[in-house]
């Protein structure tokens, strides 16, 4: 078979590469960097899930058709988040503080 | 997927029937995708209007519990994706060792996450009845961080007193309905992921009793190629719900 064998030398660095950014992002958590807290977490998940899915998933090493069907699951995903945002931007953040106490939540 | 090593007729190679399988495989991904991608919208959705509530409710779990998670996921993934190592080069007393590896470390995983669930249930922050988010600070138990509930009793009180000056009871009210939702979210999203790694042990069982046996090896492993991408794609969706559940809503409040 001419299926690509990856090396355990790449899932060492790839292992450490991840244990590596977890640290990372516990430690950006912890500090205070206002409303970039989140874009940080978030960028540093999706390296790591983008490493997990290129080497560990082979995706890298698969046929050019699975690399579409990955695509489209990420294009989906992001039209599905995307056009969702473009709506809930317009309306106003932070109901928490105007909702009125509603006895019924009592219980 | 084919139970055995031998071509079946509709295959003109081996090579392309476990080809064939991996896209089934991934095409299966795809919907999980967008069937936990619907979840992190309506997290994200409330996130955006419950925010205050979100952020002191999202405080309240223990970032160690989640940190700790995230190392043990990792090193089964790898683990995982040694075993994907050992079948396609024929090393079968090292292959049920790997995944055996993995599915104790998927064990462990379980494991603390029953440990958290309990203590969330200790704390009252079940969603019900009996949900009360100053629960815990007004009944701390030993070994509790005293700094800490003093921290977070302040943000409660905080939050409560902005919302009505003259009745801060009014505005706990509200934030105890909004930080429910966090905790819906959080016991659901967590409990289907759960779910699939209960899926995912199950499945392992199942490849190491044949790697035992001796069936797979460089001319047939699909099973434990099939299996590994489960496996990891149940990391990615970890990966992603500890970034939102745990780490962005530390300094949001």
């Amino acid at each position: 078979m001419s299926e690509r064998v990856v090396s355990p030398k790449i899932y060492i660095v790839i292992l450490l590469a991840l244990l590596l950014g977890t640290y990372a992002t516990v430690q950006a958590a912890l500090r205070d960097f206002g409303r970039w807290n989140i874009v940080i977490a978030l960028a540093i998940a999706s390296i790591k899930a983008i490493l997990v899915i290129l080497y560990f998933m082979h995706a890298r090493y698969s046929p050019k058709r699975t690399q579409l069907v990955i695509v489209c699951a990420a294009f989906w995903l992001i039209i599905l988040l995307a056009l969702t945002a473009t709506d809930y931007a317009k309306r106003s953040s932070d109901q928490s503080r105007l909702t009125p106490a509603n006895s019924l939540y009592r219980s | 997927m084919h139970r055995t090593g031998e071509l079946y007729g509709q295959f003109e190679t081996l090579e392309q029937q476990k080809e064939s399988a991996q896209l089934g495989m991934w095409v299966f991904l795809v919907t999980e995708v967008l069937f936990f991608g619907g979840l992190f919208l309506t997290y994200a959705v409330n996130r955006h209007l419950y925010f205050t509530a979100f952020g002191i409710a999202g405080n309240m779990l223990d970032l160690r519990y989640g940190a700790t998670n995230t190392v043990v996921l990792i090193a089964s993934s790898f683990t995982m994706a040694m075993s994907v190592w050992a079948a396609q080069t024929s090393r079968k007393k090292l292959l049920p060792f790997c995944l055996i590896l993995t599915l104790l470390l998927g064990g462990v995983f379980l494991g603390i996450k029953y440990v958290e669930y309990k203590q969330k249930f200790d704390h009252h922050l079940i969603p019900g009845h009996s949900f009360d988010l100053t629960y815990h600070v007004n009944h701390p138990q030993p070994g509790d961080d005293a700094k800490e509930l003093a921290a977070e009793r302040e943000e409660i009180d905080n939050a409560a007193r902005h919302e009505d000056p003259s009745q801060p009871e009014n505005g706990l009210i509200a934030l105890n309905a909004h930080a429910q939702l966090y905790f819906s979210l959080y016991f659901g999203m967590t409990g289907l992921h759960a779910l699939h790694m209960v899926v995912g042990a199950g499945l392992l069982i199942w490849v190491i009793r044949e790697s035992l046996k001796g069936r797979f090896s460089a001319a047939y492993n699909t099973p434990i190629e099939i299996v590994g991408l489960y496996w990891h794609f149940v990391d990615v969706v970890w990966i992603y719900l500890f970034a939102l559940l745990y780490l962005i809503n530390r300094h949001a409040v």
